[in-house]
């Protein structure tokens, strides 16, 4: 008998998931700006605080810095700790404890010692918010040994990626992205996991394997729908994890399609785009017809201007465009 | 036992401060030795003239009390009770260790000693036991957390937002700067204004003292205070003990480039150990044979410790990829 489905958005789908694990999981503590009473500057933990308290939903003054460091330190004594950013931007003042700290702890500490934390935060462009509030380096984390990094981008996703990510016991750079918050979808009536390191096959396709992540999952979904009325067939593939990356599911699809194109709202230099085109070229060059297709951010800090910055991020229409000019050849 | 005033210790306690500041000396220097003799790979900074910090600190914790340590954490950690044996065999890049092998003098852990690593980021270990100090707040372990840093730390980012964190939740944690009055070359008079460490305390709404670096039986009083301040509530203390390293930054810097040869003989006449030799000979009474006694069983411990350093296998080249997740 089919599961019971139920609509919800990706905010509260995240929500869903914290309550879930912060009821099954006594040691998760929550640390960061807005998160308390006010539920969080997204939303994102709404009514969380009325249930567990401000000793688990611990607000703090604007120092990621200090917040990560704490997060961090509470879970190498044994808490899990949570530490939201808010936007992915600011980690960038907590990086040295992300990425000297959290991430070499367990391998120089020969396994003695973990440090199960989640660090949150969301990325992208939304709303002409200039480029101290729209970055998407989730790169910088990926070559990272010791982080696993976490891109939902659907509720039914954030909810079971973000539920696996707190069982993990190593730190998980969990993404969620900024337009997505309010976006709907289906999710099961009861409570479910999602591996990290399963891509999602969102559409068959014959002719070209579209790769993307987080909200460009939607920009390949929408161009695949348009590329179908011309007669081209796409199949589009979500990782949803970087870290790790499905590479089997990936290059399957590309020796099923013999093409490849990735949609990357991050600039191509040294990306995500390019791992993919990597894998593609080791896992099965022979397959490829073509060859691979980056589709990506201009490589520009982001700009304020709503005309410039549509400018920048890859749209359905430059989709549509560059594949269809890749099937021509 | 103690009986009261620093004065008035217990015999027992003296010799037992006096064997552990030893071991540290004697361990600093065997380290440099067998560093010169190109035997130990990497860099070490040695902690040599600062050795009651550590001491006295460390010896009123419990083995569950955690501590974080520094770039200079040798000390530290022989000093929370990790066998001198494990450390000198991880500064050798040895599988025996209780790290393998894989950190090294600056990226050194030993979890079921409370030792909560040596850390080649100056700062980062102030948050990390702040951290440290709230999940066992939050668990009600009872445990305290001590964090020690060196005056190179006070003007990061890290000393002010740890010291506020800790402040502000009330947290079990205390703060242990050893300021030797140099971070790397750079004078702490030249790098700040406010050269009282201690006063900066008074920032966060908590207690700061400042003590004799070279004082052991100082020390242990003044951490004695502010661990039972944090174990029963009472919120975290900064103590600042002026110490001075008698070496260089690194084995390999003469350490003179920018400190006069006599700033450095005047800290060397005033070490830690001497002083407490002298006392507990001059001023307790205690037997020399008992003195002595330690003194040989120092060397003998050492040697154990060079001789299982030496003799442990590497680590094995299969494990290079393990533990990078769990």
């Amino acid at each position: 008998m089919p599961e019971q489905l139920r609509e919800i958005s990706y905010v509260d789908a995240g929500v869903e998931a914290l309550r879930e694990e912060m009821q099954r999981d006594a040691t998760i503590v929550y640390i960061g700006q807005g998160i308390g009473p006010r539920g969080g500057n997204f939303r994102q933990t709404r009514g969380l605080c009325k249930e567990f308290g401000e000793e688990r939903l611990r607000d703090t003054g604007i120092c990621e810095l200090g917040a990560t460091g704490v997060a961090i330190g509470a879970a190498m004594a044994g808490s899990r700790a949570i530490v939201d950013e808010v936007f992915l931007d600011f980690s960038l003042e907590a990086m040295t404890q992300i990425i000297q700290q959290a991430a070499n702890i367990c391998y120089s500490s020969n396994g003695k010692i973990h440090a199960p934390v989640l660090v949150r935060s969301a990325m992208g462009a939304v709303r002409n918010a200039g480029p101290h509030h729209s970055h998407c380096f989730y790169a910088w984390f990926a070559s990272t040994p010791g982080l696993k990094v976490v891109t939902p981008a659907t509720p039914y996703d954030e909810k079971g990626l973000l539920k696996s990510s707190l069982r993990e016991n190593c730190p998980v750079i969990f993404i969620e992205h900024k337009a997505l918050y309010n976006t709907k979808g289906m999710i099961p009536e009861g409570k479910y996991l999602i591996p990290l390191g399963e891509a999602r096959i969102h559409r068959e396709g014959r002719d070209i394997t579209l790769v993307a992540i987080s909200k460009m999952v939607h920009i390949a979904l929408e161009a695949a729908a348009a590329l179908e009325k011309e007669g081209i067939s796409a199949e589009v593939v979500d990782p949803r994890t970087i870290v790790p990356l499905d590479r089997e599911r990936i290059a399957a699809s590309i020796r099923k399609t013999g093409r490849l194109a990735v949609i990357d709202e991050a600039p191509a230099m040294c990306g995500f785009s390019g791992e993919v085109v990597a894998l593609a070229c080791e896992e099965c060059f022979d397959a490829l017809d073509s060859p691979p297709l980056r589709i990506c951010s201009l490589p520009v800090p982001s700009p304020f201007s709503p005309r410039l910055e549509s400018q920048v991020i890859p749209s359905v229409e430059r989709v549509v465009k560059e594949v269809r000019k890749l099937m021509e050849n | 036992m103690e009986k009261g005033a620093a004065g008035q210790m217990d015999m027992n306690l003296l010799l037992t401060l006096y064997r552990e500041m030893l071991q540290l000396r004697e361990f600093e220097l065997k380290v440099q030795e067998l560093y010169r003799r190109g035997l130990l790979p990497g860099f070490v900074h040695l902690y040599v003239g600062e050795e009651a910090v550590a001491v006295g600190v460390c010896s009123n914790l419990h083995p569950t009390d955690l501590i974080y340590s520094t770039h200079r954490g040798h000390g530290h950690a022989l000093a929370k009770g990790v066998p001198g044996r494990e450390v000198l065999a991880e500064l050798w890049g040895k599988s025996t260790s209780s790290s393998g092998g894989r950190g090294g003098s600056m990226h050194m852990y030993a979890p079921e000693y409370g030792f909560m690593g040596t850390n080649g980021i100056v700062g980062a270990g102030i948050l990390l036991a702040t951290g440290s100090a709230l999940s066992a707040q939050l668990r009600k372990t009872g445990q305290v957390v001590v964090a020690f840093f060196g005056d190179g730390a006070v003007n990061s980012g890290s000393f002010h937002e740890g010291l506020n964190f800790g402040a502000v939740w009330n947290l079990p944690v205390v703060y242990v700067c050893e300021n030797n009055l140099y971070a790397t070359e750079m004078a702490f008079r030249r790098a700040t204004k406010n050269t009282s460490v201690q006063s900066r305390a008074a920032a966060y709404k908590i207690p700061g003292v400042e003590v004799n670096g070279s004082d052991v039986l100082a020390i242990h009083a003044a951490a004695r205070a502010g661990i039972e301040q944090a174990r029963s509530g009472g919120g975290p203390t900064l103590i600042e003990a002026k110490t001075y390293r008698f070496q260089g930054h690194h084995e390999g810097d003469p350490g003179t480039d920018y400190r006069t040869r006599e700033e450095v003989e005047e800290w060397k006449s005033r070490c830690p150990i001497k002083t407490l030799r002298e006392k507990l000979l001059n001023d307790r009474g205690a037997p020399l044979e008992s003195v002595e006694q330690i003194e040989r069983e120092v060397q003998q411990w050492l040697e154990a410790a060079v001789q299982f350093a030496r003799e442990s296998p590497e680590p094995e080249p299969s494990t290079v990829a393990d533990h990078i997740y769990s």
